[in-house]
């Protein structure tokens, strides 16, 4: 660890003070603007904890029923707020608690820093009580990990962790404390922030030249399409995104993360790709003539087969991470960069242009997935309430303006295709991972995160119950969230995928569960359940009027299919409609 | 030609990857783990210092093909303490590996082409015992691995093979790059290999 790849931002005050590793820990969160920390204490983190009880007034903790539910929560925050997410917890089965939420954010890019307490330094390697490796479990699912054993490496690991997960393409954190380091008094000279490391390159150059090519390539275009993920969002350049597709009258269909970057009733706006996504994006992707992939990773979930994907289009492909070049789609132009500064100089260079025949190929799609699936979806002829026309009354009730926090499953993929969304960071799930307990955890997040906005968790009646019991934070921290539960009696993803490729072998995804209404009672959260029609619209009213946290169960159809569908192992263009086409 | 250098990108050979780094615990188990992931086995790696202080230097050799390895490279430097990756073919860099062995003192006594056979590959002497010699020698894998074969019949007590270093020919060194790097511009460094290579990346 070298202090020198420090770069002193402001002039540290001079005098030094003699605090311990747990008070300078608590200085950087506060020197990092951080407020809100989930996490859950344990013995090898007691000094810091102890140290917590005097900052109470600066630092604001939110005590979950998991560390699991505290990783996923700062993640939550982490999305909808655009900072960076903290969390604490003990070592041994704390820290291995937290293993899931880092995949999870590794793979999102989410910013978390993540603060584990270590046995002391003597003991490490003893296998004393609750000492886990705790580094080389993590490594392969951080961005950087460390671990501390001197308090003197507080306040600089502790800014490099801040630079390091907020910067690039952000990512998790984790810092492992040592019990005797928290302990150890020394001599504080202040904090100072981390903004270099020679090693580290979170910006790679803007090439002018490949600007320029991908500028050609767009203007010669007659079939131009934009894809785009959450990196538009993570790079804090949705206007300029805006303005780009704008410009050259760019249709553009968002992956699940890229989702709310634009409105998603935006003219230019063609929907959703992948496995679930829309029909229109998912068939012209292999009709284009120009791909042009704006912050996103393609994903298998997107792209389907590879070598059935858009191979007659030339590719440009906007990246700030160097590593997804290539590494799935082979790129005609790669624009490196952040494209808060590439989007800019690229629609300076692109001609005005309206593709109209070309967005009217879109639309006809989109009208052939609207009477063949949408209607049935949204107006079904049974008496049994689908899923879709739930989303589709919540955007009703909320014109669009809510935070929608998705767990992992059939509802998932539907609130994904259904949901009306005005502002970006309004979509919250786990994309890469589809960690099934995302969802109520990070609900909670997203509600210290973004606390003006309504945050509605729509969760499945198997994922909810995974991490059901951060209710109890919930209800120890009235935090407001409404909480949907589409209950299709099934683990529905898994027996859709039984029935259409296995025969309807429905194998272990009968799941029964408890009256989530008493156990929401339980925990002083007000609910209801409902399985009529005629209640839906004024049971969700009621959820998003009431002051404080809600709990509504829908009973939806058991055997409803999510459609479209790229079945695993075709290509994109291969969307089927309906099952009768697998 | 395009289609030579297309068979070339996919043809499987070895590989050797030199990354520098800072010098950090831990570093060789986040290096380690892009290959393992990947299930791609390490024939040999090594460590060492460089000629920067504080900089460290992994040679990495892999059975691969270009494709592959190029993106081995691109995760590599992607972790936040490496500072370069290179991979480099066989014919861009000077390499060299070492074999000890342990020879019975008396066979050696005794059989005058034992000595004989060491001398021819280099071998050296570096441990002498009244019951065994030490010997030592550097080489390519391939000439190290004929000596083996040589002295099994004569009762090779024990041999260890080291890990290949390797020198890039064209390279000049990590100072300059490493002084770039020190400065708060870094930024501009980082290298698109797509321009020195366009014609062939846009022929594709
Ligand atoms: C932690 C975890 N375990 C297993 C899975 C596999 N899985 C994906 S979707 C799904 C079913 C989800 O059921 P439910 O929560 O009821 O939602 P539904 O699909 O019915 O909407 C399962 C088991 C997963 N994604 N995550």
């Amino acid at each position: 660890m070298q202090v020198e790849e420090l770069v002193e931002e402001k002039t540290a005050t001079k005098r030094t003070e003699n605090i311990s590793g747990s008070v300078a820990v608590l200085e950087a969160l506060i020197a990092e603007n951080v407020q809100t920390i989930f996490g859950y204490p344990g013995g090898a983190i007691m000094p810091i904890y102890d140290a917590l009880y005097d900052y109470n007034d600066k630092l604001e903790h939110i005590l979950v029923r998991h560390e699991q539910g505290a990783i996923h929560a700062a993640q939550g925050f982490a999305r909808t707020s655009g900072k960076v997410g903290v969390v604490f917890a003990t070592s041994g089965p704390g820290a291995t608690n937290l293993v899931t939420g880092l995949a999870d954010a590794m793979i999102d890019s989410t910013p978390l820093v993540c603060i584990t307490g270590q046995v002391f330094a003597h003991l490490l390697g003893t296998d004393a009580f609750q000492e886990t490796d705790v580094i080389n479990i993590t490594t392969p699912v951080t961005k950087w990990n460390y671990q501390v054993t001197d308090a003197n490496e507080i306040p600089h690991v502790l800014a490099k962790a801040f630079h390091i997960a907020g910067t690039g393409r952000p990512g998790p954190v984790l810092i492992d404390i040592t019990k005797n380091a928290q302990l150890q008094k020394f001599d504080y000279s202040g904090y100072i922030k981390c903004n270099h490391i020679r090693s580290y390159r979170p910006k790679p150059i803007v090439r002018k030249e490949y600007i320029e090519q991908a500028a050609a390539i767009i203007n010669n275009a007659k079939k131009p399409f934009v894809i785009f993920g959450q990196g538009v969002i993570l790079g804090k350049a949705e206007k300029e995104f805006k303005r780009f597709i704008e410009k050259g009258g760019l249709p553009a269909a968002w992956t699940i993360m890229g989702m709310s970057a634009i409105p998603t009733d935006h003219p230019l706006g063609v929907g959703m790709l992948g496995m679930h996504g829309n029909y229109g994006p998912n068939v012209l992707t292999n009709e284009c003539d120009a791909l042009i992939a704006v912050g996103m990773r393609f994903d298998d979930r997107v792209t389907g087969r590879l070598d059935k994907y858009a191979k007659q289009a030339q590719i440009i492909h906007l990246d700030i991470d160097p590593a997804e070049i290539d590494k799935n789609v082979k790129t005609t132009v790669p624009v490196w960069g952040d494209c808060k500064e590439t989007l800019p100089l690229l629609t300076q260079l692109i001609e005005e242009k309206q593709h109209t025949e070309w967005l009217n190929k879109f639309k006809a799609y989109s009208q052939k997935e609207m009477d063949i699936v949408i209607q049935h979806e949204l107006n079904p002829s049974s008496d049994v309430m689908t899923m879709g026309e739930v989303i589709n009354t919540i955007n009703e009730l909320t014109n669009g303006d809510a935070i929608i926090v998705t767990d992992v499953g059939q509802h998932q993929m539907v609130a994904c295709r259904y949901a009306k969304m005005n502002h970006s960071k309004s979509n919250i799930t786990s994309g890469g991972l589809g960690t099934m307990g995302f969802a109520l955890p990070a609900a909670i997040g997203a509600k210290y995160g973004d606390p003006q906005r309504t945050v509605i968790a729509v969760i499945g009646d198997g994922g909810v119950q995974m991490t059901i019991q951060e209710l109890g934070t919930i209800m120890q921290f009235n935090v407001d969230v409404k909480i949907l539960i589409l209950n299709n009696e099934f683990l529905g993803m898994v027996r859709q995928w039984q029935q259409l490729f296995h025969e309807k072998r429905y194998s272990f995804v009968n799941i029964t569960s408890p009256n989530f209404v008493q156990v929401a009672k339980g925990y002083g959260i007000a609910g209801n359940s409902i399985n009529k029609r005629a209640d839906l619209k004024n049971a969700l009213q009621t959820m998003l009027q009431h002051n404080g946290s809600y709990l509504l169960e829908v009973m939806v159809g058991k055997e409803n299919n999510v459609f479209p569908m790229v079945p695993q192992g075709r290509g994109v263009a291969e969307i089927v409609l309906s099952k009768e086409e697998i | 030609m395009l289609t030579a250098v297309k068979t070339k990108k996919q043809m499987k050979q070895e590989y050797t990857i030199t990354v520098y780094t800072e010098n950090q615990v831990g570093l060789v188990n986040r290096i380690a783990i892009i290959f393992s992931r990947r299930k791609i086995n390490i024939e040999s790696l090594n460590t060492s210092p460089t000629e920067s202080e504080n900089v460290h230097r992994f040679t990495i050799v892999v059975i691969e093909t270009e494709d592959v390895v190029k993106k081995l490279c691109r995760q590599i430097e992607k972790q936040v303490e490496v500072l370069k990756a290179y991979y480099n073919t066989n014919d861009e860099i000077v390499w060299q590996e070492m074999g000890l062995f342990k020879v019975p003192t008396d066979v050696i006594a005794a059989k005058v082409k034992v000595e004989r056979l060491l001398h021819e590959y280099g071998a050296r002497a570096i441990a002498i015992r009244k019951d065994y010699i030490v010997f030592e020698t550097t080489g390519h894998s391939e000439e190290i691995e004929r000596l083996i074969k040589a002295l099994e019949p004569y009762g090779l007590i024990e041999f260890v093979r080291s890990a290949r270093i390797a020198i890039i020919k064209s390279s000049k060194g990590f100072h300059e790059k490493l002084i770039e790097y020190e400065k708060q511009t870094a930024d501009a460094l980082v290298e698109n290999e797509y321009l020195d290579k366009q014609e062939e990346v846009f022929t594709m």
